[in-house]
């Protein structure tokens, strides 16, 4: 057996380690330029309490998650689950419904059960354009300053928890 | 009921998968002639089965099954007709059925037109084809089942994702797959060829057709996604280098080289290992390509749902079938010994020098592809490499091939006379020259010199393609009887290597000489883009089937002639609240005028000023029309009568005896 015919086998074992790594890896874990910056501004209008505004100053305070979710976004439904389990254990989660109706979300809410301590309705998606949102869903780490510690690009599941944000929450959850 | 009846038929698929893989391998190393002959039967059974499962799931779509989670993902009782149809294939688990139903599709074909092969290797090669297909079948049932019951039953489905609700994309995925599929044939050929240690010409012309086929599908398959692209995603581009992108090109280059050194292979008995090395190479990216796009190690703008369980599991089918193949590889291969020597000046050096750029275009796409993942796994931070890398690295690849093509028919095998070629490239070479360097003034452009580069290259090839036809149709007295006297594989040749030079010119001042704009019009104002005015005639409300529409008037006059009328529409797809630019297109071969409407400047006021994009795209169409014509090239080259005759003539020699 001649050397050089064993080029390929060498070859496709670099590359399965390779994808293998890969796999481990999550690539939406796109960097923001918004990390370590305070969140950006924010007045919203609280959904289901009539005039009243949620503002950046009242996520300070205490670490929370923000959530950009909708009604229309798949993949905020399979993320839900665990967005219910850890509002079980006491995560606050501020929702932000991104680019959709009152109605639709109330609905989508009463179907699949409400994590969110406030939701807040961002209809034209304006907010999402300051906080640098590429789609629903996504989550935005916040520490007691109101700084962005983390961004999650797409859904949120336990081993982003465990590995990224717990963290952030001290040993509580 | 017929759902269940499909995932049924599934099950039994794999279980024939299984008796294809092992009767056949057992009758091939007992001898036994009847065992062998079990692979062709189930072959066609494990086809029969996966067409029941997959018209099963089709029915579901149609009848608007919502108890099953796929279909009620991705239709809705909205959906047209035709979309729901195609909606079969719109997400993973059912576009992964459609691949297995074509890989079935393609063990067919192999069981019913190969009947005339040795039997061993005939029977080796469907085993090989059972065994790919126990590995999707497996995926399929145990990751990605589209037979998953939904309960509670929705009242209604969630809607096809609107990119896909396109008639590009109808016929797109099935070509593009039948391709990537379609190199398992020549890849089970060259295991069966591994697996008996004998390569020789008749072995080279069984794979060839089978290669060219799959080749072709490719190229339609890869030019209608570009075309899909150009009109459907809005952004007048038609090539981004996405990672899905490339996971059909990889395929592609490799498969153009493979074609080429089956040539070699076949008519001089050189090059035999290589070309077993590039079957399995050609099949290894396409299986790559699946494993990228569906296990969500890359981001794409193709995003199929991921899973990390389906990666893991294509990661060890990956790792199984290529870890096989290519130690089978180091161990037989080298007793594939060359026939004589290879001398640089001639055809086979010539297209050996190919498939060593084709191969290194390959593995340049496959690096970009993968930087962001090794980067990753060295730590490098989150990169992404993008066009200026591919565009960087695959020009000076490719160029060097195109100058190589119009050599193509020139270039004898064995051993060319330098003075001949040269007497007989002196006419094109001078034509190119002027008409490269005239053309972009002809059409009023600038003077740019990679736009004359780029001419003269195009020509080259199309006018050497030209010249080898003309040349023999000169050789006969008539001209009728010269034309039809020409076989039909040089025919393919020509036409694929003059579809290439079409290409290039297309590429060459699309990509140097477009215009594009982003305007502000209010109902009734003019922009003015190339000598074309764009006028903009406001918008009016129109509901399609499942979406609502501002759809858009715009006139477009040429020195006070009108030349087109276009409507572009933004689409709201109601069921899934997605917003979709419906982009318009005027096109003659010289240019494209592309209108995509873009935002109401005031979000309340759909009657007033819009942002719109305008595109002047020279040459645009020349892109797709060469991938075509290089497509129905593959297509004449199969069909040419030598394989069918080769296939009769081979018989006798080599199937009355049974070697170890």
């Amino acid at each position: 057996m001649r050397l050089r015919y064993l080029v390929p086998v060498a070859l496709l074992l670099g590359l399965l380690v390779l994808l293998g790594i890969g796999l481990r890896h999550d690539p939406r874990e796109v960097p923001s330029p918004l990390i370590g910056k305070p969140a950006p501004a924010l007045s919203l209008a609280v959904l289901g309490r009539e005039g009243s505004l949620l503002k950046t100053e009242d996520l300070k305070g205490r670490p929370v998650l923000v959530n950009y979710f909708a009604s229309w976004c798949a993949a905020c439904v399979d993320e839900h689950p665990f967005l219910m389990q850890l509002a079980a254990k006491g995560v606050e989660i501020i929702g932000v419904d991104y680019k959709d109706t009152p109605e639709d979300v109330q609905a989508w809410l009463a179907r699949h059960g409400n994590p969110y301590r406030t939701v807040i309705s961002d209809p034209q998606g304006s907010a999402g354009l300051d906080w640098g949102v590429y789609g629903a869903p996504e989550t935005f780490v916040l520490d007691a300053q109101g700084t962005i510690v983390y961004k999650q690009i797409g859904a949120m599941n336990e081993r982003v928890w465990e590995d990224r944000i717990a963290q952030h929450f001290g040993s509580r959850p | 009921m017929i759902p269940e009846l499909g995932h049924f038929a599934l099950i039994a698929a794999l279980l024939v998968a299984v008796l294809q893989l092992l009767l056949p391998a057992w009758g091939v190393y007992r001898r036994d002639r009847r065992l062998m002959a079990t692979a062709a039967s189930a072959a066609q059974t494990q086809f029969l089965l996966i067409l029941t499962s997959y018209l099963c799931l089709t029915w579901a779509f149609v009848s608007r099954d919502w108890s099953l989670a796929y279909v009620a993902a991705n239709s809705h009782s909205d959906l047209p007709l035709a979309y729901r149809i195609s909606a079969v294939w719109g997400a993973h688990e059912g576009s992964m059925l459609l691949w297995v139903l074509m890989l079935s599709a393609w063990g067919a074909a192999v069981s019913v037109f190969n009947r005339r092969l040795p039997p061993d290797l005939a029977a080796t090669t469907l085993a090989v084809l059972g065994a790919v297909g126990i590995g999707f079948l497996l995926f399929i049932l145990l990751t990605s089942n589209p037979f998953t019951v939904n309960f509670p039953v929705p009242d209604n489905g969630r809607d096809l994702n609107p990119l896909l609700q396109d008639p590009g994309l109808v016929i797109h995925p099935p070509m593009l797959y039948m391709g990537y599929v379609g190199f398992s044939v020549a890849f089970a050929f060259a295991l069966a060829a591994l697996i008996s240690g004998r390569l020789d010409a008749a072995w080279a012309r069984w794979t060839r057709p089978w290669t060219t086929t799959a080749w072709l599908f490719l190229t339609g398959g890869i030019t209608l996604g570009s075309w899909w692209a150009y009109h459907e995603l809005g952004w007048g581009g038609w090539w981004f280098w996405d990672p899905v992108e490339n996971a059909s090109f990889m395929p592609w280059l490799v498969g153009t080289a493979l074609i080429h050194s089956l040539a070699v292979t076949e008519k001089r008995g050189q090059l035999k290992a290589w070309t077993v090395l590039l079957a399995i190479l050609a099949f290894a990216l396409s299986l790559l390509g699946t494993f990228l796009v569906r296990s969500g190690v890359l981001v794409s703008v193709h995003a199929f749902a991921t899973d990390p369980a389906r990666g893991i599991f294509i990661l060890s089918f990956l790792a199984a079938v290529l870890g096989i193949a290519f130690v089978l590889y180091a161990w037989r291969a080298p007793r594939f010994v060359s026939e004589g020597e290879l001398a640089l000046f001639s055809r086979e050096g010539l297209l050996l020098l190919n498939n060593v750029f084709l191969v290194t275009a390959a593995a340049a796409v496959l690096l970009g592809t993968l930087y962001p993942l090794l980067a990753e796994a060295f730590n490098l931070g989150k990169v992404s490499v993008g066009p200026p890398y591919f565009n960087m690295v695959f020009l000076p690849l490719t160029a060097p091939l195109a100058v190589l093509i119009g050599f193509a028919s020139s270039v004898g095998w064995k051993r060319a006379r330098v003075a001949e070629v040269f007497r007989r490239a002196r006419l094109p070479l001078l034509a190119a020259l002027i008409g490269g360097a005239l053309l972009p003034l002809l059409l009023g452009h600038r003077l740019l010199i990679p736009a004359v580069a780029g001419g003269v290259l195009a020509l080259w090839m199309l006018l050497t393609s030209v010249q080898e036809l003309w040349r023999r149709v000169r050789a006969r007295r008539e001209a009728w009887a010269g034309l039809t006297q020409i076989p039909r594989a040089v025919w393919g040749m020509s036409l694929a290597h003059a579809g290439l030079g079409v290409w290039v010119l297309g590429v060459t001042f699309v990509s140097l000489y477009s215009i594009e704009q982003d305007v502000r019009l209010g109902p009734g104002q003019t922009a003015e883009l190339a000598g074309y005015a764009f006028r903009f005639d406001g918008i009016v409300p129109r509901p399609g089937p499942n979406y609502d529409a501002d759809h858009a008037q715009v006139q477009i006059e040429h020195e006070g002639r009108p030349v087109a009328s276009l409507q572009p529409e933004k689409r709201l797809y109601r069921a899934t609240r997605q917003v979709m630019t419906e982009a318009a297109v005027d096109h003659t071969p010289l240019r494209d005028l592309y209108v995509a409407l873009g935002e109401p400047i005031d979000k309340n006021n759909a009657g007033g000023d819009w942002a719109l994009r305008l595109y002047y795209k020279p040459m645009m169409r020349l892109v797709w029309w060469g991938g075509v014509l290089m497509a129905l090239g593959g297509l004449i080259a199969v069909s040419d009568r030598r394989y069918r005759l080769a296939r009769v003539a081979s018989t006798q020699p080599l199937s009355s005896q049974v070697p170890a």
